[in-house]
C-alpha cells in the first residue's frame, strides 16, 4: 500500500515534469506551415527581420502580415499555401498563430536584456534554423531558467554571436563565460521578483 | 529600551499635552463592541465543516498540478501602427473633466488599450498628480454597464434611423426652433460652446438650459453679489502664509484640489519646516481639510455666515451685514489678527456649498486684505455661458409644464435623479413631445426619455475642455469607441448640419478658425503632445467690488430644528461615478465608509436623540422622507447632520444600484446645500454599514507621531525616544549587505491630506480587485495601501492624523520566516517579494505581520469573465486568483522595467526614474521612493531628517518604509482651546 502510494507520487511528479506536460519537442501546427528551416536556415534571413523588437522589448514580436508580404507579394505570390497570408493582408484580419513558447501568466520574461547580456537565441530556442515546423526545444521550467541564472558563465556568449544559429560554445566556455560575465556586468539574479510580479 | 532618566526621553503624553490617539469612539472609551469585526477576517466555521472543506480542496489542489500547458494564440498586427513596440506602453496626453472642469492627465496604453491614468506634470491642475476621480476614469471607460446601442423606447436603432427621426422632429419647428430645448451640464468646452451657438443661430427661438447638481452655483452667485458680474476665482496657495477655509474642503475636493494641495503643502514644508503656513478651518462637517487644519472649529452650516461676517468686520470690510452674532469671539479675534498680519499673503477660501453671501463676504475680506492679485486670482468665467443654473432648470421645468417643449435634447447628466426634488422632473419629462438623452449609461433619466444615444467616453473621442484657470486641453481619443457611441459634438452637428461631420472634423474646423493657418499643423500637434494649449489660461482681471446693498447679502435664517447639509461625495461626486467599484469601495476620508452614505451626526447630538452608531432612521423634511443609517462622526457640529449625494441610485448599473440612500429626495430648489427643520426618527430594520476604520489594527501603539512646531523647535530630536528602535544588528540572522540598489520609501505625514488618490492609483496599477460590501464588512478589503485615520482629544472636536500604510518591506520581515513554502522571500535589493504561484494560502504571513498589510483572496474576487474589464488590467502584473496572499511590492514591475532599461543603456537607475503608483498620484508629494544607498537621492535625504521614524521600530523589523512625523503650526493665542 505504502509502496503503491510512493509510486503514485513519483509517477505524478515525473508526469508533471515530462515533455508531455511542458509540450517540449512538439512541433506545433500553424495556420500557415511556416518553416524556420527554409527562411532562417536556407535563405539565411536574420532573426531580427521578422522578430523586430527582440533587442528593445520584452516581446520579440511575431511579424505582422505586412512583413510576410514584403517578399510574398512577389515570391510564391500565387501559392495556395500562402492563401491565409494574402487573405489577412487583403481583409485586414490578423493571422492567429499558435504560440510555441508559452510561459505561465505569472512569469515575466524580457528578451531585450538577455540579448544585451550575451544569451544567444539558440541557447533557449535551439536550432530553429533546422525546424521545419517550430517546436519548443527546452522545457522552460523554472529549474531550467535557474540553471543559467545561478551560473550565467556556463551559457554566456560574445554579443556579436547572439544571432548565430550555428554557434558552438568553445571548450573553455567557463573561462570565456567568467570573463564575459565581468565584462557585461552580469549579475546572478535569483530573487523571486526578477521574474514573478 | 531608553529609560525616563535619559535626558532626551519625552513621554508621549508630554507632546504638547496630546492625549492618546483613538480611531473610534468605542475604542476611546475602551468598549469592544460586538459588531466591530476585529476578529472576523478569519471566519469561524465549525471543525467538521472545516475538515471536510480542507480535504476536498486538498484533493482538488492535487488535480490542478496535472494540467497540460494549454494552447494559446498570438495575433499580430496586419500592418502595425508606426512606432508601436509590443511590450512598451505608449503615453498620450488628454484630460479628465469632472462637472465640466478638467485635470490634465497622461494615459498609459498597451497596444491600444488605456490601462492607467497619470497626472500631466506640465498641466496646472495636475503638476503630475491626479485626483481619485481621474484615476478611476479608466474604469469608467470599461464599465460593462455602459449603454451600447442607440435605442428608441428600448428598441435598438441605427444612427441613420436617429438622424431621420431627428429631422422629422425638427421639421415642424419651421426653422425658428420654437419648442427646441437643449439641456446640458456645465459647458467649458470652447468648441461645444460654438456648436451650441451655431444651433441657436439656426434655431433662434431654441433654448439652452444648464444644470449641474453639485456645481458651483453659489460661487458664481457670490461673484455676482460681490462684483456685479460672473467672475472665476482661484487661489495661489504657494504664497499664502495664513489660510482660512470657510466650510471648504479645498485640499481634497473640487476641480483644483490637486493643485491646491500641492501648493499648500509646498508652502508648508518650505525650507527647514520651521516657517510653516497656518490653516484655520471652520466647517459644518468633518473633512480632510479640517483634519489637516492647525485649528478647526465645527460650526453649523448656517453659523458660518455670521463667522465670516465677524471676520470681515474684524479686517475692516465696510458695511458688513450678516445674520446673527459671531459664535466664537476668541476664534474670530485670533483669525482676524493672523490674517491682518499677513496682508497680501493670506487667503480666505469659501466652500462651494456655502451660500452666495459667504462667497461675497470672502471676496470682500480678500480684497480688504490685499490678497487679490497675489494669492487670490480673478479671471473671466471658465464656463462658456455662466448662468444661474437653478433658474435655467426652472425655466425648462416651466416650459415642460406648459407643454411647449417639442424636442428636448439632454446632453449628458441625469436630471431625473439629481434635479431638485420639488421640480418632480420625471413627471415633467412626460410633457415633452420628443425626448433625446445622450449619456454614457442608460440611467434614471434615460428611462423617461424616448431616444437614448450612447455617449462616447472622454478617452474615446475628440473634444476640448478647460481647467480651473481656463487652460484648454484638446481631448484626443486613445481607443476606438468600444460601442456605437457618439460625442455631444456629433449630436449637435446633426441638428444643424447634415450630413454630419465627425468630432475630429468639427474640432479641427473650430480651432482652425482660431489660429493662423500657416502654423496650424505644428501648433495642433504641439498642443496634443503637451496636453494643453500653451498660454490658454484666462488672463487675470481686476474687478471692482460693488457696494453691498444693505440687507441683500444676508442669507435667510434656517428654519430651526436639526439642520441638514448636502455634500457631493468625495469620490462618486454627484452620483455620476456610482457604478465604479473602485470608488464605491474606497473608504471615505473621515468615516472610512465604503459602499454607503450615512447621516453624519456629532456624538452629542446622537446621544441627545438616543441613537447608537449605525441606527437606522427616517429623515423627514416637510413631506419628503428617506431611510438612512446614522454615523456618529467625531468633530461634527452639534444639532446638524450631513448627508452625501450620489448614492441610492436605481439605474446606475450592477455595481451602483441600491447602494446607500438617495439624498436628492430631500434636496429642493430652496435648499440646495442646507435645509432646516429636519426630523430623524428611529426605524427598523438594522442595516449594517461597512467601515474600514477598525480594520487592520496595530492596537494601542503610538504609530502616527505628531507634534506642534514649537515642540519641534525646542526638541528637534523628539521623535527618537518615541521610535525606540533597537541597536542595529540585534538579530539572530546574519546581516545581509545590500550592495546594489536598496529600495526605500519615505512618507511625510505633514503632507498627507488623506485624499486616497494613492489607494486608487495602487488599485489601478496592480490589478487589485473590488470585493463588495459583504466582504468589506468581514474586513477582507484588498487595498494594498490604506490610509489610517487617527483621532486625538475631545470627540466633539478632535485632532486628526492621516497615515498611509503600504507594505513596510521590512529587512527583518516577520512574514518571511513563517511561510512554509517560501512564497514570500527577500530580494537582493531589499524587497519583500510575494510569489503568487507558490502561495498555498496558509495566511501565516498575514498573521505574523505587525503592520497588517497583507491581503488574502478568500474568494475569486477578481472578475475573470467580463471581457471589457480585462482590457483595463496592467499586463505587467499577475491577475491573482482565489486562495492567494498578496501585498504591496513597491510596484516591482516598474522597478524591474527601469532596471532592464538602465542595463540595456549601460547606466545606473537615476533618482526619481522609478516612481511607485502611489507616489506618482500623490497630490502633495508626501510619498518619495528611491534607492537609499545613494546619499544624494531624495529619499535618502528625507530618511536622514530628524523627523524620520520607523513604524513599530521596537519590533526590530527594520522597515524600508519610514515616516516623517507630522508637524502642526497652532496659533499660540488659541492653543489652550483646541488640541489640533
Amino acid at each position: 500500500m505504502a509502496l503503491a502510494l510512493i509510486f503514485a507520487l513519483w509517477a505524478g511528479a515525473m508526469i508533471v515534469r515530462s515533455p508531455y506536460e511542458t509540450r517540449q519537442n512538439e512541433p506545433r501546427e500553424q495556420p500557415v506551415p511556416f518553416s524556420h528551416e527554409h527562411h532562417a536556415g536556407g535563405l539565411g534571413i536574420d532573426c531580427r527581420y521578422c522578430h523586430t523588437t527582440v533587442e528593445t522589448s520584452s516581446f520579440a514580436n511575431i511579424p505582422a502580415t505586412k512583413i510576410c508580404m514584403n517578399c510574398h507579394s512577389q515570391m510564391w505570390a500565387a501559392s495556395p499555401t500562402l492563401e491565409p497570408v494574402r487573405e489577412s493582408y487583403l481583409t485586414g484580419r490578423s493571422i492567429a498563430w499558435t504560440r510555441v513558447h508559452d510561459l505561465p501568466g505569472f512569469v515575466y520574461f524580457n528578451h531585450s536584456i538577455h540579448i544585451h547580456k550575451g544569451i544567444g537565441c539558440s541557447t533557449c530556442h535551439g536550432r530553429v534554423d533546422q525546424m521545419p515546423l517550430t517546436w519548443q526545444a527546452e522545457s522552460l521550467r523554472m529549474q531550467w531558467c535557474l540553471d543559467c541564472h545561478r551560473n550565467p558563465a556556463r551559457y554566456v556568449r560574445p554579443v556579436d554571436k547572439i544571432f548565430a544559429m550555428d554557434y558552438q560554445p568553445p571548450p573553455d566556455q567557463l573561462m570565456l563565460g567568467q570573463r564575459l560575465v565581468r565584462e557585461y556586468n552580469i549579475h546572478s539574479l535569483t530573487s523571486c521578483s526578477t521574474c514573478h510580479r | 529600551m531608553r529609560q525616563p532618566t535619559d535626558p532626551t526621553f519625552v513621554p508621549l503624553a508630554a507632546l504638547s499635552a496630546h492625549p492618546r490617539q483613538w480611531r473610534s469612539l468605542e475604542e476611546r472609551e475602551g468598549v469592544v463592541a460586538e459588531d466591530i469585526p476585529l476578529q472576523s477576517e478569519f471566519s469561524q466555521e465549525d471543525r467538521r465543516e472545516f475538515l471536510r472543506l480542507m480535504s476536498a480542496s486538498l484533493a482538488l489542489a492535487g488535480m490542478t498540478a496535472c494540467t497540460r500547458q494549454p494552447t494559446e494564440l498570438i495575433v499580430p498586427y496586419v500592418d502595425p501602427p508606426e512606432q508601436t513596440v509590443p511590450g512598451h506602453p505608449r503615453y498620450y496626453a488628454t484630460a479628465v473633466p469632472v462637472s465640466g472642469i478638467a485635470q490634465g492627465v497622461i494615459v498609459e496604453t498597451h497596444l491600444g488599450r488605456p490601462t492607467k491614468v497619470e497626472g500631466n506634470p506640465d498641466h496646472p491642475a495636475s503638476l503630475g498628480a491626479t485626483s481619485v476621480i481621474s484615476q478611476a476614469s479608466v474604469l469608467d471607460l470599461y464599465d460593462p454597464d455602459r449603454a451600447k446601442e442607440i435605442t428608441y423606447r428600448g428598441d435598438t436603432r441605427s444612427w441613420e434611423n436617429f438622424l431621420l427621426a431627428l429631422g422629422s422632429m425638427l421639421n415642424p419647428l419651421q426653422g425658428t426652433g420654437e419648442g427646441l430645448h437643449i439641456l446640458t451640464e456645465t459647458v467649458t468646452s470652447p468648441c461645444l460652446g460654438a456648436q451650441i451657438e451655431a444651433v441657436l443661430a439656426q434655431f433662434p427661438r431654441a433654448q439652452w438650459h444648464q444644470w449641474e447638481p453639485a456645481g458651483s452655483h453659489s460661487v458664481s452667485a457670490g461673484a455676482r453679489m460681490a462684483f456685479g458680474r460672473p467672475v472665476n476665482t482661484y487661489y495661489r496657495l504657494a504664497d499664502a502664509d495664513a489660510v482660512l477655509a470657510l466650510d471648504s474642503d479645498f485640499l481634497a475636493c473640487g476641480p483644483a484640489a490637486t493643485r491646491y494641495a500641492r501648493d499648500f503643502m509646498d508652502r508648508r514644508r518650505r525650507g527647514d519646516r520651521l516657517d510653516m503656513n497656518r490653516l484655520y478651518s471652520v466647517e459644518s462637517s468633518m473633512t480632510s481639510t479640517g483634519g489637516k487644519a492647525d485649528h478647526r472649529l465645527p460650526l453649523r452650516y448656517s453659523e458660518i455666515e455670521a463667522f465670516a461676517g465677524a471676520v470681515a468686520r474684524g479686517v475692516g470690510v465696510p458695511d458688513t451685514a450678516t445674520a446673527g452674532e459671531a459664535p466664537n469671539a476668541q476664534w474670530v479675534d485670533a483669525v482676524v489678527q493672523d490674517l491682518a498680519a499677513h496682508r497680501g499673503s493670506s487667503a480666505v477660501i469659501p466652500g462651494d456649498w456655502q451660500p452666495p453671501a459667504v462667497h461675497a463676504l470672502a471676496s470682500r475680506i480678500n480684497t480688504a486684505l490685499g490678497n487679490v492679485g497675489k494669492t487670490v486670482i480673478h479671471t473671466a468665467p471658465v464656463e462658456v455661458q455662466p448662468v444661474d443654473q437653478l433658474e435655467s432648470l426652472r425655466d425648462l421645468g416651466n416650459a415642460l409644464d406648459a407643454g411647449s417643449v417639442a424636442v428636448l435634447l439632454i446632453l449628458g447628466g441625469n436630471p431625473v435623479y439629481n434635479a431638485p426634488a420639488d421640480f418632480a422632473f420625471a413627471r415633467l419629462l412626460g410633457q415633452a413631445k420628443n425626448t433625446i438623452h445622450v449619456a454614457s449609461h442608460h440611467n434614471e433619466t434615460s428611462a423617461y426619455c424616448q431616444w437614448h444615444v450612447p455617449e462616447s467616453h472622454v478617452f474615446e473621442d475628440w473634444g476640448d475642455t478647460r481647467s480651473f484657470d481656463g487652460t484648454v486641453t484638446i481631448l484626443q481619443p486613445l481607443i476606438y469607441p468600444l460601442y456605437r457611441s457618439h460625442s455631444h459634438l456629433e449630436v449637435l452637428e446633426a441638428l444643424v448640419n447634415q450630413p454630419a461631420r465627425t468630432s475630429r472634423e468639427i474640432l479641427n474646423a473650430y480651432w482652425m478658425g482660431k489660429k493662423p493657418a500657416r502654423d496650424f499643423e505644428s501648433w495642433w500637434r504641439q498642443s496634443l503632445h503637451d496636453g494643453f494649449i500653451a498660454d490658454s489660461a484666462l488672463p487675470e482681471i481686476t474687478v471692482a467690488p460693488v457696494p453691498s446693498p444693505p440687507g441683500a447679502a444676508v442669507s435667510a435664517a434656517p428654519a430651526g430644528g436639526l439642520e441638514l447639509s448636502f455634500r457631493p461625495d468625495p469620490y462618486v461626486h454627484d452620483g455620476r461615478y456610482s457604478n465604479l467599484g473602485w470608488l464605491m469601495e474606497l473608504p471615505r476620508p473621515m468615516t472610512k465608509l465604503a459602499w454607503d452614505n450615512a447621516v453624519l451626526l456629532s456624538p452629542r447630538t446622537a446621544e441627545r436623540l438616543g441613537f447608537p452608531n449605525q441606527q437606522r432612521v427616517t429623515i423627514q423634511r416637510g413631506g419628503m422622507r428617506v431611510d438612512a443609517s446614522v454615523w456618529i462622526q467625531p468633530g461634527h457640529p452639534d444639532e446638524s447632520a450631513t448627508v452625501h449625494l450620489g448614492f441610492g441610485r436605481s439605474r446606475a448599473g450592477s455595481v451602483g444600484n441600491n447602494a446607500g440612500f438617495n439624498a436628492y429626495l430631500l434636496r429642493t430648489s430652496s435648499a440646495l446645500w442646507s435645509a432646516g427643520g429636519v426630523q430623524l426618527t428611529k426605524t427598523a430594520p438594522h442595516y449594517p454599514l461597512a467601515t474600514t476604520q477598525m480594520h487592520q489594527s496595530m492596537d494601542d501603539r503610538p504609530v502616527a507621531i505628531s507634534a506642534d512646531i514649537e515642540h519641534y523647535r525646542q526638541n528637534p530630536d523628539f521623535v527618537r525616544p518615541l521610535e525606540n528602535a533597537p541597536e542595529r544588528g540585534e538579530s539572530l540572522y546574519p546581516p545581509w549587505a545590500y550592495t546594489g540598489y536598496a529600495w526605500g520609501m519615505s512618507i511625510d505625514l505633514t503632507a498627507c491630506v488623506g485624499c486616497n488618490a494613492c489607494v486608487v492609483a495602487c488599485q489601478a496599477e496592480n490589478n487589485i480587485p473590488v470585493v463588495g460590501k459583504g466582504q468589506v464588512l468581514a474586513a477582507r478589503e484588498m487595498h494594498w495601501l490604506r490610509i489610517d485615520t487617527y483621532y486625538q482629544g475631545d470627540p466633539e472636536n478632535p485632532a486628526v492624523h492621516f497615515q498611509p500604510v503600504p507594505c513596510m518591506q521590512c529587512e527583518n520581515a516577520p512574514c518571511e520566516l513563517v511561510c512554509p513554502v517560501h512564497a514570500t522571500a527577500h530580494s537582493s535589493d531589499g524587497l519583500n517579494d510575494m510569489t503568487y504561484n507558490r502561495c498555498v494560502g496558509t495566511r501565516y504571513c498575514s498573521n505574523n505581520c505587525p503592520y497588517k498589510v497583507r491581503r488574502f483572496n478568500f474568494f475569486l474576487y477578481q472578475d475573470w469573465y467580463t471581457e471589457t474589464l480585462k482590457l483595463q488590467r496592467n499586463p505587467d502584473v499577475t491577475v491573482r486568483s482565489r486562495g492567494v496572499m498578496e501585498k504591496c511590492t513597491y510596484c516591482v514591475q516598474r522597478i524591474r522595467e527601469a532596471e532592464i532599461r538602465a542595463k540595456v543603456e549601460d547606466r545606473a537607475i537615476r533618482d526619481g526614474e522609478v516612481q511607485t503608483a502611489c507616489q506618482q498620484a500623490c497630490p502633495t508629494q508626501a510619498i518619495v521612493f528611491g534607492d537609499i544607498n545613494q546619499r544624494a537621492n531624495r529619499v535618502a535625504q528625507l530618511k536622514a531628517e530628524k523627523l524620520n521614524y520607523a513604524l513599530l521600530a521596537e519590533l526590530n523589523t527594520r522597515p524600508r518604509t519610514t515616516y516623517l512625523a507630522e508637524l502642526r503650526n497652532p496659533n499660540p493665542a488659541l492653543n489652550t482651546e483646541h488640541g489640533g
